[in-house]
């Protein structure tokens, strides 16, 4: 009954073609804008943003990332943690190196030095495919790694052979506390996931697509694989590469190579899988599910265990946590294969009937 | 649905009533880990803390002042690390001081407890440079640090060898877990090798290291006097499993702290006999403290170790080295700014600079041995340096030497050089130690 598009007549090609074409989405939209934008700064504890709403995004951009490679271009990666750390350890020595470069210019260096990186490491796509390249981009995980352990230029030759990220300052405008970086963060991950929704609805999405249902076929319509592929690394890479800035600059502030470990790529992977391969949306869904879900239920233990007195051992209580994560993930990925994506599309679909469904 | 209703405001009420008769107690966050591939030392230490908080709370507290502790599950991970700190940090009127036993969550916390003022310690691990208390003021590497492990390192095998002049020549081997810790110490191992003159190898160990055949053929290739053994984990019985595969003697292999307990050797069996490793607390359950953890907290039910075999194990006396220090250092700043008051962060941190574990105080602790005295201040976060060594000898360690110090002037040297550059790439100002108490 909301939620209908009858008499909503598009007249001209730019509205045929909008990216929310129905009224009530792009309500829906401009709501959750407003919310991100202005409530939640105004209202949001520091909790909040400094342990969940900041590494959400943060790693919302990285799974949005490796979704174009691997949910529109259908090319399989392990390595979306290492490409992280180009970016992350690229900012940090373009900012030292470069006295008075922009910060955003920074965090893009970085972003276009992982794209780099990432199109030498998807070489191998043009001839291998499926498991194999994701054992190819494995690679990518443990070189990349040695490399920022081994040669002490990327760390400036600190003897722990960490980073710690310089303040972040745009314009003499410093932002230090958790509600300026959330802000910081939210603006350059919302851009993003613009450029990344038009993106796939232009020439290049349709041509990942094309390249991930068949690639021959695709090759024979014209398109030319070895261009679309190292794109989709590059373009991938780079949204890893800002990803990993990010999650260096405005949350972890020290860090070691180590933190983008191979732990760190396949949480990225749940993610999308979770959330919805091939969707824009789902990234984000997968980001917040990956992310909270885990929080929520310790909290929910703690909370339990400190107001009926139950006693549970710690360690019970961790184990609990993991095996209904565990459960849980089993679960959805039985009911919707495709992912929580999929379930909002489908709530959608059933919420413009209601209530007469026929 | 009233049921519903009034259980969920009866829980509510007892929420906060807990909290509310939490105002007067001193609350610690235990950034713990009890599963994952560490829970084995994240058990151990952080059921090593609580116990002793349990003793000091069955002995009434800290001049009357009871700790009270929340854990939260970090499996070990650097984001999890971070949300726990940031959940626990404002809980029961604000955390006192924080201990992650993580490097990688340290680091996340590096700015974090210097903005929200919250003293951390990072206990026998972290960076070495946060020993300057002048540019790192709200960090503590207590007891030792990795630099000055590596520095008592050298002087043991000195002693070996009939002191460290007689090091010229030999060849000594440095395997190491290949990332940002098994590095840490490069430094040191490279001032000291030059002045010397023993060959120094740097062996890297890729993480996990499962298989070591090609490294330790290499060792065997080269003919060391010692090897170095700076691992982490599963890699560490594998070491010396293919040492011994290979013929390598386990007594030229000296192990880092953290390739030191029991969970280290067992796997490797009869391998590990004779395998010696540094330490910065004792072991076992001789000492008057643990004997008091013995039979008070586990006599009466309250002991957080499920497995009773465990107290006095490695990471439990680490655990329990940590927690006389903490409670030690609340209680200087009682003695300070007030006894039987709750101290604020600061406070606590006034109280980290001021330890002075001295022979006589570990003495009345019933601490005397269980590890080093120390004696901290406001340009020196460490406060000891001091190393033991101690033997496998197939069912506990036995202590070889007492608690050394290596090149501490050296390392000092270092540490300052090393901080001085942190404080210009940051562009900090350090604290002036001079001009405070």
């Amino acid at each position: 009954m909301l939620y209908r598009e009858a008499g909503q007549f598009k007249s001209t090609y730019a509205a045929d073609s909008a990216i929310l074409p129905i009224r009530q989405d792009r309500i829906g939209l401009a709501l959750i804008l407003l919310v991100a934008f202005v409530v939640i700064p105004l209202t949001a504890t520091p909790y909040l943003f400094s342990a969940i709403l900041i590494p959400c995004l943060i790693l919302a951009l990285a799974a949005l990332g490796l979704n174009l490679l691997t949910g529109y271009a259908g090319q399989l990666s392990l390595g979306t943690a290492a490409f992280m750390a180009v970016g992350a350890f690229m900012s940090y020595n373009f900012i030292l190196r470069i006295p008075g470069i922009p910060l955003l210019l920074a965090f893009a260096g970085g972003g276009v030095m992982a794209a780099a990186v990432g199109i030498v490491f998807g070489l191998p796509s043009l001839r291998i495919r499926g498991f194999y390249l994701a054992v190819a981009t494995l690679a990518a995980q443990f070189f990349i790694l040695w490399c920022l352990t081994k040669v002490g230029w990327f760390t400036n030759y600190n003897p722990s052979g960490v980073i710690t990220a310089q303040p972040m300052v745009i314009l003499g405008y410093a932002f230090d506390t958790p509600p300026e970086k959330y802000l910081l963060v939210l603006s350059i991950v919302t851009l993003m996931a613009l450029a990344a929704k038009n993106m796939v609805r232009g020439n290049i999405g349709r041509q990942w697509m094309a390249i991930r249902d068949m690639d021959v076929a695709a090759e024979v319509i014209g398109i030319r694989p070895m261009r679309a592929k190292l794109l989709a690394f590059a373009v991938s890479s780079f949204y890893c590469g800002v990803a990993g800035a990010l999650f260096a600059y405005a949350y972890l502030g020290t860090v070691e190579p180590e933190a983008y470990n191979l732990d760190l790529s396949f949480r990225i992977l749940f993610m999308i899988i979770i959330g919805g391969v091939g969707t824009v949306l789902g990234a984000f869904l997968g980001s917040a599910f990956i992310v909270v879900l885990p929080i929520a239920l310790s909290t929910g233990v703690a909370f339990l265990d400190s107001t009926l007195h139950l006693n549970v051992p710690s360690s019970v209580g961790s184990n609990l946590e993991l095996m209904v994560f565990g459960g849980l993930i089993i679960f959805f990925l039985i009911v919707e294969p495709h992912g929580l994506a999929r379930i909002w599309q489908i709530t959608k679909e059933k919420l413009r009937l209601w209530p007469f469904p026929y | 649905m009233m049921w519903f209703l009034r259980a969920l405001v009866g829980m509510l009420l007892v929420g906060t009533a807990s909290i509310a008769a939490a105002q007067n107690e001193q609350y610690i966050p235990l950034l713990s880990y009890r599963i994952g591939p560490y829970a084995a030392g994240g058990s151990g230490y952080f059921g090593g803390a609580i116990d002793y908080f349990t003793l000091v709370n069955l002995n009434g507290g800290i001049n009357g002042v009871k700790i009270t502790w929340e854990e939260c599950e970090t499996e070990y991970n650097a984001s999890r690390g971070v949300e726990c700190y940031e959940r626990l940090k404002t809980r029961h009127g604000g955390a006192s001081t924080v201990e992650p036993l993580s490097t990688g969550i340290a680091y996340g916390l590096f700015e974090r407890v210097a903005q929200d003022k919250i003293p951390m310690t990072t206990n026998g691990y972290g960076l070495a440079i946060s020993a300057e208390g002048s540019v790192f003021p709200w960090v503590f590497p207590l007891g030792t640090t990795y630099w000055d492990q590596a520095a008592a390192m050298i002087a043991y095998l000195g002693q070996k060898v009939g002191g460290e002049a007689n090091l010229q020549g030999k060849k000594i081997v440095f395997m190491y877990h290949d990332s940002a810790y098994g590095k840490e110490p490069i430094p040191v191992f490279d001032a000291l090798a030059a002045r010397d003159g023993f060959e120094l190898t740097k062996i890297p160990l890729t993480p996990p290291a499962t298989t070591q055949e090609s490294q330790w053929l290499q060792v065997r290739q080269l003919k060391p006097d010692y090897v170095i053994l700076w691992g982490f984990g599963v890699m560490n019985p594998v070491a010396i499993k293919t040492a011994a595969k290979l013929g390598f003697p386990r007594d030229r292999i000296l192990g880092v702290w953290w390739a030191g307990s029991e969970e280290d050797v067992i796997p490797a069996g009869d391998a590990a006999k004779g395998y010696v490793t540094a330490a910065f607390s004792a072991t076992g359950t001789n000492f008057p403290v643990m004997q008091e953890i013995v039979k008070k907290v586990y006599g009466s039910g309250k002991g957080n170790l499920e497995d009773k075999s465990r107290v006095g194990s490695i990471y439990h006396t680490r655990g329990v080295t940590y927690a006389i220090m903490i409670v030690e250092a609340i209680r200087q700043a009682q003695n300070h700014f007030g006894k039987g008051k709750v101290m604020t962060p600061e406070q606590v941190r006034w109280g980290l600079e001021h330890i002075d574990l001295s022979d006589a105080r570990l003495k009345e602790l019933g601490a005397s041995g269980l590890f080093p005295p120390v004696k901290t201040s406001c340009a020196d976060h460490e406060g000891s340096g001091m190393v033991k060594f101690q033997e496998w000898d197939g069912k506990t360690f036995k202590t070889l030497t007492p608690f050394m110090a290596g090149d501490r002037a050296l390392v000092h040297k270092m540490v300052e050089q090393g901080a001085a550059k942190y404080a210009a790439e940051k562009k900090l100002t350090p604290r002036d130690c001079g001009k405070e108490g």
